[in-house]
């Protein structure tokens, strides 16, 4: 029995020490505008997505939850925030449907195309790059912003300018990604200083403690890791691809995919797209670039 | 197929990782856990609560909780720095020992007392008779089992890439990322574990066989 106590109280210790990893919390991981006027007695003709809201009376949209400024779920209060999490808002609205009505589920970008197929989701806004392969398999709206990949660096780090100072130096980004698989193929760096993980945040954390030198994904995301520790994170600000996000749908719904983008459509030209852009990403101080939409 | 021939380089990648992770730490924790199976049938009260401990804390804990620990946790102690990949051994040999230690003893168990004592007659020492008569008896029965617990090993490794540890379960991440088939992709990853899993499953028959103890 004192040995069960004993173990027990070691199991503890372990998962103490597990958790101590991050000191702190940053107060402001999101931001978010005014509600967004919602639109009423929306008919959209021959959408089975939307045919299949208005049965459940609310929505299911795919975000993630790690990545502040863009999507961030706070773990106190469990509320979501950020840029694509706003986006998300609108478009909900413009259905007819206000954020009360939304229920955000987090899908990791490796589940996301199975989650569309399998409908588990009716739309996704998360950092999801609109390329020809998954175009196969879902459809995109947008783009409704346009990112490119770039490197995030300690703030006192002036060894890495751009993607070309990689040698040597330990990058880290998540498993399998395309980011990390540009660095592969194009040798930045040599394979054993390749560091991959589930997630950017403990990409970050291990950036903050000196084991990994460089971070790399979109720059939109890092962007909002900087904004979180302006003292101590840098984003490098050279570009070396263009990724433009897509909300993504299921597959061969364009009547819901023409309203989704109208819906940006309009947002971009009435200026709901900047306000959105300056109460979340722009916050980090970086300029907005409006992004054309691709129509098909 | 063409999952499968497009992406070869990651796949034979993938599985070459899986198997290094896999032949390290099964060497190390059938070491590790025959000598915590001796501690726990030492006579030294000591040891033996040091055996019960061990593997009472480790085979409660989730592997996965393991390999955070010494990933995350870990280099905050600032002892010995290890590479991913050895952390993942480490993580993977403490975690298995446990279960080769139970499985040991309950070896160790089968062997009837009465040799125990006759080796004592004879004069031999603790070391000695676990060493020449228990041992070699107690190993011979428990194949099967420890061939369980070294299969469970090789499907355990596909934690590693979660941490940093690019192995057959990151194989995965990276198809989805291509958008390729994903059915198929996996049904490839759960071939290959097939392949590797075969030659453990004739090595239990062939010891089995070639072990057998007469009683």
């Amino acid at each position: 029995m004192r040995v069960r106590t004993l173990a027990a109280l070691l199991l503890a210790g372990g998962l103490a020490l597990t958790a101590c990893g991050k000191e702190g919390t940053p107060g402001d991981t999101g931001g978010s505008t005014a509600a967004f006027e919602v639109a009423k007695d929306v008919k959209i003709e021959g959408s089975p997505t939307f045919d299949k809201i208005k049965a459940r009376g609310a929505l299911v949209v795919g975000v993630k939850e790690d990545q502040p400024f863009l999507g961030y779920k706070d773990p106190t209060t469990g509320q979501y925030s950020g840029f694509d999490i706003e986006i998300a808002k609108l478009v909900a609205a413009k259905l007819g449907y206000p954020a009360d009505k939304i229920q955000f589920r987090t899908i990791q970008s490796a589940a996301r195309e199975q989650a569309l197929i399998n409908g588990d989701v009716d739309y996704y806004v998360g950092t999801y790059t609109i390329n020809a392969a998954r175009k196969e398999k879902v459809s995109f709206a947008g783009p409704y912003l346009v990112a490119g990949q770039d490197l995030l660096v300690k703030k006192a780090d002036s060894a890495i300018t751009s993607k070309d100072t990689l040698k040597g130096k330990k990058v880290c980004s998540v498993t399998g990604s395309t980011p990390i698989k540009r660095i592969k193929d194009e040798k930045l760096t040599e394979p054993e200083n390749i560091v991959e993980f589930q997630g950017y945040s403990q990409c970050v954390t291990k950036l903050l403690d000196g084991e990994v030198d460089a971070v790399t994904t979109d720059d939109a995301i890092l962007k909002g890791y900087a904004a979180q520790e302006p003292e101590k994170l840098k984003v490098v600000g050279k570009l070396f691809s263009t990724e433009p996000y897509g909300i993504g749908l299921a597959k061969d719904d364009k009547v819901l995919r023409d309203k989704v983008n109208d819906t940006l459509q309009a947002a971009l030209d009435d200026g709901t797209w900047l306000k959105i852009y300056d109460s979340t990403l722009g916050k980090s101080g970086a300029k907005s670039e409006k992004p054309a939409l691709e129509r098909y | 197929m063409g999952v499968l021939t497009n992406n070869l380089t990651l796949f034979r990648d993938g599985f070459a990782t899986t198997l290094q992770l896999f032949l390290y730490s099964a060497v190390l924790s059938l070491l590790l856990g025959t000598f915590l199976a001796m501690l726990r049938v030492s006579p030294v009260p000591v040891f033996r609560a040091i055996g019960t401990t061990y593997v009472t804390v480790v085979r409660n804990s989730p592997l996965t909780l393991v390999f955070g620990f010494f990933v995350f946790a870990y280099p905050y102690l600032e002892i010995i720095k290890f590479d991913f990949f050895t952390s993942a051994i480490v993580a993977l040999t403490l975690y298995t020992s446990a279960f080769i230690c139970e499985v040991v003893r309950s070896g160790i168990n089968t062997v009837p007392v009465g040799q125990a004592e006759a080796s004592r007659a004879l004069g031999l020492t603790f070391p000695q008779m676990l060493g020449s008569v228990v041992l070699p008896q107690a190993l011979r029965s428990v194949v099967p089992p420890l061939v369980s617990t070294l299969i469970a090993l090789l499907k355990n490794t596909t934690i590693a890439a979660g941490f940093s540890v690019s192995e057959a379960g990151a194989i995965r991440d990276s198809l989805s990322e291509q958008g390729a088939n994903m059915l198929l992709g996996l049904t490839w990853i759960a071939f290959g574990f097939v392949v590797l899993v075969i030659p453990l499953t004739l090595l239990q028959r062939v010891l089995e066989k070639r072990w057998s103890v007469a009683r």
